[in-house]
């Protein structure tokens, strides 16, 4: 069958640049480009580009400029390119349109109507390079209340997790990232003092020792779950939904089951890795609170035990179930969170932004009176430091960063890691990809990002005159909006700039 | 202002006086017992003595029994354990006299469990390897995604039969359906046996129509091994549970396997 689907994206190669040396021809995974020795020339299938970048950035002489294709259908507001493109590739296949990464359609991003407070006169801002500044922060369920007993204060304390910033790196599975990803995400946790989370592959036994500073996810479909993976780790996840695809499991391609993963995962080498829409012993908020505490039994309760969800429309509700099912750590993955692989009209249409369920869910909480029973990880497309802040503002505990740590680790958000192609070497299991990706410089990249990050996140509190981030944790009135309506202020529980 | 001294409660008190030892065995009295008690003190009992048998009486629906074990040895119990029994257990083996409730060897690693009764729904969940004997009937969604890898191989035998989705999503291991309690006409009564399903094996004695399975599996001939490995475990049910191992196998059985190691690879358009 003919397609009719035109190249997305635009190869231009200048000729009075390009030395032949075939840089491009050996980067690119997809095979776009390709030498003919005859005629001394380089050519380009253009078809396959997926505007990754990585034969430009590779490309000694910068011969190589890669952009959006330029070709136009008659312009119309109601069918974009985008759509004629999906409709034509459904047409040709029958399939369910698949994508990689978080949602990238204009839904409004609320950090970016938000704006921060700083003191002025009346209270004096703080010099984090002169003062200390705190930015630890302690996950887990707090107590209820405290006795004083003999000139002491007496508390029953339950498992605590303390982290050094409020930056998690968040659950990307060993399986659908290479294994020098996982690694550099896993050292790069244990050496910033935050938390990785393992995702639902598993966790490599030889990367065990030594490391505690992890997130241990029990999803539906159980892949390397057994007391030794649930004892290593310092909390343990059940993740019922992800930001990207609210509602639906995952199937990790038997392509990419190789046998490193497939030992991890502990199924066969080959096998279609298949993680059920539902956990099937959840099917109610009682049958979530028996795997809770089957959990907390396996663990001595010793550890926090975290519930992740999908932000949607009755996200406060089940929030307040889930504490009262006795999760010491809440989990929200937001409209923008990212993934390796979901059907794309989901990614694109189910879910609300973090923001609103954020605000949402805490309000509800403290309504309650039960906020302190759990602590709430907030996850879906945190793009910096400032980001974070607001989040914090909002009564987060801390955030969960996947698609921000991938782009330090050099992901260009191309959105093909579906396709088990990564010219990147991170969202591979091809070996000739993944060796790309030096464990140790990612894992560099990444403690740099938590650093520069923790660095402004101390001099916008400093600029505040909070000397701790526990000051800030829902903290309203330090955040203002800027051009929305009131029903999203009343959501946000926050007030409009100059009010 | 003195210090701040952080206390653990969530550690209960041991009670010894519910342990006693009898003719070199252990009785443990668990009536009216808290199941985080239950399971303090039983782990407790097992560090400390190391018995080889260990009878829990008086159960009444506590939850967890014998979650996070990992040594050998043998448990009774006498009643009806809770949900969860044997969940992420890791070698003993768990006699239960009585019925056991929902999540039976959830995501269980090694061991055994032996039901004389009845198992409720999504028994063995997840299992990654050990062997559930069930005397009678199971209910919803059992052996729901048992996976295996190389020698970790999951075995769960049901005497009696069992209800809807039985062996969904199942990734490895052995389901075996011995419908003893039934009579010849009669067919086995789930539907949706084995959706999803992308390995493992399962064998059902008795009636079954193809409208009850799952667009993923076929039915396929009984072999040799086959039948030899049915033996095996009709003889291994007739002990545990006082059968004639000869009359189970006197009637058919279904075998069904996978289709395909990757049922939704056509699902996706690239």
């Amino acid at each position: 069958m003919l397609t009719h689907l035109l190249p997305e994206f635009k190869i231009i190669r200048d000729d009075e640049r390009c030395i032949r040396c075939e840089v491009c021809v050996r980067q690119c995974g997809f095979d776009v480009h390709s030498y003919d020795a005859e005629e001394d020339m380089l050519y380009a299938d253009e078809n396959k580009c997926v505007g990754c970048q990585r034969c430009a950035v590779m490309c000694p002489t910068n011969a190589l400029t890669i952009k959006p294709h330029d070709y136009e259908y008659r312009p119309n507001a109601n069918w974009s390119k985008e759509h004629i493109r999906d409709l034509n590739k459904q047409a040709e296949t029958g399939g369910v349109i698949l994508t990689g990464s978080g949602n990238d359609k204009p839904y409004r991003i609320y950090w970016d109507h938000l704006v921060l407070n700083a003191s002025q006169v009346t209270n004096p801002s703080i010099d984090p390079l002169r003062e200390p500044m705190e930015l630890r922060t302690y996950l887990g369920r707090k107590p209820d209340k405290v006795e004083f007993d003999n000139n002491q204060v007496k508390v029953d304390m339950p498992a605590q997790v303390m982290i050094e910033t409020p930056i998690i790196f968040s659950a990307l599975s060993y399986g659908a990232i290479s294994y020098q990803a996982w690694k550099a995400l896993l050292e790069a946790a244990d050496e910033g003092g935050t938390l990785c989370n393992t995702g639902e592959g598993g966790w490599p036994h030889e990367l065990r020792p030594g490391k505690t500073r992890v997130i241990a996810q029990c999803a539906s479909g159980r892949f390397g779950v057994d007391l030794d993976y649930l004892n290593s780790a310092s909390i343990v996840e059940i993740k019922i939904g992800q930001g990207a695809k609210p509602g639906i499991g995952g199937h990790l391609p038997g392509e990419k089951v190789s046998a490193d993963v497939s030992r991890t995962r502990m199924i066969p080498e080959g096998t279609d890795a298949i993680s059920p829409a539902p956990q099937h012993d959840i099917y109610s908020i009682e049958d979530l609170s028996m795997l809770i505490y089957a959990l907390k039994e396996a663990t001595h309760y010793e550890k926090p035990i975290s519930v992740k969800i999908s932000a949607v429309h009755n996200a406060p509700a089940i929030a307040s179930g889930m504490v009262r099912a006795g999760a010491d750590i809440i989990a929200l993955d937001g409209l923008r969170g990212g993934t390796g692989a979901a059907p794309k009209i989901i990614r694109d249409n189910v879910g609300i932004p973090i923001e609103l369920a954020l605000a949402a869910v805490d309000q509800r909480l403290r309504n309650e009176g039960i906020r302190n029973q759990a602590s709430i990880l907030v996850a879906g497309g945190f793009r910096n430091s400032g980001d974070i802040t607001k989040a914090i503002a909002l009564g987060a505990d801390a955030v969960y960063v996947g698609t921000a740590a991938l782009v330090a680790m050099g992901c260009t958000l191309c959105q093909k890691c579906y396709t088990g192609i990564c010219n990147w070497g991170i969202c591979t299991q091809d070996p000739y990809l993944s060796k790309r990706l030096n464990p140790e410089i990612a894992k560099r990249r990444l403690v740099n990002l938590i650093r520069g990050w923790s660095l402004e996140i101390k001099e916008m509190l400093g600029g505040m005159g909070i000397n701790a981030l526990e000051s800030l944790r829902g903290n309203r009135l330090h955040l203002r909006a800027i051009g929305l309506d009131q029903w999203e202020l009343d959501v946000l529980g926050v007030r409009g700039a100059g009010d | 202002m003195g210090r701040i001294t952080l206390i653990n409660t969530s550690r209960p008190e041991n009670d010894m006086n519910r342990v006693k030892f009898e003719n070199g065995r252990i009785r443990f009295d668990a009536d009216r017992l808290f199941y985080k008690d239950l399971n303090f003190l039983l782990r407790d009992v097992l560090k400390e003595h190391k018995p080889e048998i260990i009878s829990i009486h008086n159960v009444y629906g506590q939850r967890y029994i014998g979650t996070n074990l990992r040594q050998n040895v043998k448990i009774e119990i006498y009643g009806t354990p809770g949900n969860d029994l044997g969940a992420f257990m890791d070698g003993p083996t768990i006699e239960v006299f009585g019925n056991a409730q929902d999540g039976c060897g959830n995501t269980m690693n090694s061991g055994e469990i032996v039901v004389h009764g009845s198992a409720g729904d999504i028994t063995g969940f997840a299992a990654r390897g050990g062997e559930i004997f069930v005397k009678d009937d199971v209910g919803y969604r059992v052996g729901i995604h048992m996976k295996e890898y190389q020698g970790k191989k999951p075995t769960l035998v049901i005497g009696g039969t069992a209800q809807d989705f039985l062996g969904e999503y199942m990734a490895g291991g052995t389901l075996i359906v011995f419908g003893l309690y039934m009579s010849e006409e009669q067919r086995h009564r789930a539907d949706f046996i084995g959706t999803g399903m992308h390995g493992g094996t399962i064998y059902i004695r008795g009636k079954v129509e193809e409208h009850q399975l799952g667009k993923e599996l076929g039915k396929v001939e009984m072999k040799d091994d086959d039948w030899a490995l049915m033996e095996e475990y009709a003889y291994k049910y007739a002990e545990h549970f006082g059968y004639n191992h000869k009359q189970i196998l006197n009637r058919d059985f279904v075998k069904l396997v996978p289709l395909s190691l990757r049922p939704y690879g056509k699902l996706y358009a690239y």
